[in-house]
């Protein structure tokens, strides 16, 4: 299994009047075709964890590398441009842009690549769209979708580029349980069937048990690191 | 580019209203100050037009400007010499036939000799002060501006030859005389001729319609005692921004005083460059005020569309895209508002044109507003409101380009 990402000793230091601890020396390895969550209560640093491994944020203390690039020496743009190419967002709720459809809202990191051309660009958005069952709402905009069709959507968006790696923060939050159900089926799908690795920050002890790894994380530091088989069935580790 | 050019005309269409009052507040400003200064370049270049057409591009006279060069400057190697002045010696320009014969040599344009002399018409008792002068009525219609403005007869009638003179309408309304009148010259030195109003002009402008009267050359010199005189040539240019450089080498070879109408008019040509300063003045207050509108705007865009830049810098867009994104939106607003702005400032312009009315209290009559039609008004008007709506939309994307994504995003949710 090849590594996607590695961390060593990833800190996130607010520098405020009080300096406020975000992450403190994570280390941890994550292999491509992985689905992780990650857990904790909330401030624990999970979202924060999240947005440093999405290159949205800085550590201050720490080294991250992405498929092997030291992210450290990247400028703004690099990290834009490997964000673009390689990265994948799903937040708690969509953030579609409300002006245009879900075609278009689709399309959108497309044609900031710009790998592909109109046609192409527009099949696949509706390809991805109708994968995710939403064939018939190619041409409404967010505020006329309900919150799992406008979830689905970011998810077809975060998908735009085939990224490798998909980072979703609290992707079920949201969402009612049947909603939450589909939107969970997909991500999975992403990893089972399509080969991506998935990383996502849940409050929802009994999706994370269906996942490969679990990171958990109370103020800020990594507690425990379980797979699969050492989750219990209440879906707590045991060191927990 | 593209994308960014899409999202940032679905931003602007997005929001009709605030676009529309944006778009109209670049558009009044432009229009405005296309109007404004088609009105102000208008005045100037009606006023500077009449300086060039109602006097001389260059006038010779018999004075001198600086004294005469000393023998003993030329005698000894260090000479100094206090309080010398020209000599007042006015006894006209000295061998004319050689001076004019000069200039018509080289001159790119024509020329007239004049002998000017101070005196009195009267007429029935009355009496006015004047200005006699004497003309060769062949070479004066080329460079008089009163040719066009005879109400009856003509220099022409001078050079029937007699004792004629042609005067203002006003000089002869204040006699009390009419065309065919016989009213009597009196000069300084104390002669009298009398001569029969031949021709009457109205100019517009006192001065000359009330204090000139015109007679043949030949008179004027018996007149004034002064055989064979001329005291002053007037020269029109084909080119009257030459007028300072002919002046100069008049001056320099023929020694006598040559004043370019720009010099006669120094300080009323200072006074249109102040006027031009003030005027693009205003026209920058009220882009600056047009530019607070776009201001305002594409910082209520940036607010309100923050998450929406946090989302997009997480898709992939970089802070340059986001600052080009507003900064495009800015000078999108303002160019659509230049466009109306032009149309408006046309209209004005052409609605102030056809405004007529007469102002005879004065001395000079208008009958219609003057206005300059020129495609720099509308480029300067143009430039200033880009200009305006780039800097008015690249401040707040520059503010929004840089905020941090997870600050928005935390925010949001």
């Amino acid at each position: 299994m090849n590594t996607l990402i590695e961390a060593t000793e990833l800190t996130r230091i607010l520098k405020e009047t009080v300096p406020v601890t975000l992450v403190k020396d994570i280390s941890l390895t994550i292999g491509e075709q992985q689905f992780v969550a990650v857990t904790g209560p909330s401030g624990s640093g999970k979202s924060s964890l999240l947005y440093l491994l999405g290159l949205l944020d800085r550590p201050t203390g720490g080294t991250l590398s992405i498929r092997g690039r030291d992210t450290a020496r990247m400028d703004e743009d690099e990290r834009a441009a490997t964000r673009l190419a390689n990265i994948g967002f799903v937040f708690q709720f969509h953030f579609l842009l409300p002006e245009f459809t879900a075609r278009e809202n689709v399309e959108i990191p497309m044609r900031k690549l710009g790998r592909l051309s109109r046609d192409e660009m527009c099949r696949r958005a509706g390809d991805l769209l109708a994968a995710l069952g939403l064939a018939d709402h190619l041409d409404k905009r967010p505020d006329q979708l309900s919150g799992g069709q406008r979830q689905r959507v970011a998810v077809a968006r975060a998908l735009a580029n085939d990224p490798p790696l998909i980072l979703a923060d609290e992707p079920t939050g949201s969402l009612d349980s049947k909603n939450s159900e589909q939107v969970f089926k997909i991500l999975e799908t992403l990893v089972r069937e399509q080969g991506k690795t998935v990383v996502a920050v849940t409050h929802d002890l009994d999706m994370a048990s269906r996942m490969d790894r679990r990171l958990h994380l109370i103020d800020g530091s990594l507690i425990t690191e379980a797979d699969k088989s050492m989750i219990s069935s209440e879906g707590e580790t045991p060191e927990s | 580019m593209r994308l960014i050019i899409d999202i940032a005309l679905t931003h602007i269409f997005g929001r009709g209203r605030q676009t529309i009052v944006a778009m109209l507040g670049v558009a009044v400003g432009v229009g405005f100050s296309i109007a404004m200064a088609a009105l102000m370049q208008g005045g100037q270049d009606d006023f500077v037009r009449q300086l060039v057409d109602t006097m001389p591009h260059v006038q010779v006279t018999d004075e001198q400007r600086t004294a005469r060069r000393q023998p003993a400057e030329d005698l000894f190697d260090a000479t100094a010499i206090s309080g010398l002045r020209p000599r007042d010696d006015r006894r006209g320009i000295i061998n004319p036939t050689a001076a004019l014969s000069w200039l018509d040599g080289w001159i790119p344009g024509r020329f007239a000799a004049t002998l000017k002399a101070q005196g009195v018409i009267r007429y029935s008792g009355q009496e006015v002060g004047a200005a006699v002068i004497g003309i060769d009525p062949q070479a004066e219609p080329r460079v008089s501006p009163i040719i066009e403005d005879f109400k009856a007869g003509s220099f022409a009638a001078l050079a029937a030859g007699g004792n004629n003179a042609v005067i203002g309408d006003t000089m002869a309304a204040r006699l009390g005389a009419k065309l065919g009148d016989t009213i009597t010259a009196v000069s300084s030195e104390g002669l009298s001729r009398r001569f029969k109003i031949v021709g009457l002009f109205h100019t517009g402008t006192t001065a000359r319609d009330e204090g000139e009267a015109y007679v043949l050359q030949k008179n004027a010199q018996i007149l004034s005692a002064r055989p064979n005189a001329i005291n002053e040539i007037n020269i029109k240019l084909n080119d009257p921004n030459a007028a300072v450089t002919v002046a100069r080498r008049i001056e320099t070879e023929l020694g006598y005083k040559a004043v370019a109408w720009q010099e006669a008019n120094e300080s009323i040509l200072e006074a249109l460059v102040v006027r031009n300063v003030i005027m693009y003045t205003v026209v920058a207050a009220i882009m600056l005020v047009a530019g607070f509108g776009i201001f305002n705007i594409i910082s209520t865009i940036t607010h309100e569309k923050a998450r929406d830049i946090a989302i997009m810098k997480s898709l992939g867009f970089t802070e340059a895209d986001m600052r080009i994104l507003f900064v495009l939106e800015g000078v999108a607003i303002a160019t659509a508002g230049t466009l109306l702005g032009w149309a408006f400032g046309f209209a004005m312009v052409y609605t102030l044109s056809l405004v007529r009315f007469e102002i005879s209290a004065t001395g000079q009559e208008m009958t219609r507003l003057p206005i300059a039609w020129s495609m720099l008004h509308y480029s300067i008007a143009a430039a200033f409101a880009l200009g305006s709506a780039a800097v008015a939309g690249y401040l707040p994307a520059r503010r929004a380009a840089r905020a941090n994504p997870v600050d928005i995003i935390r925010g949001a949710t």
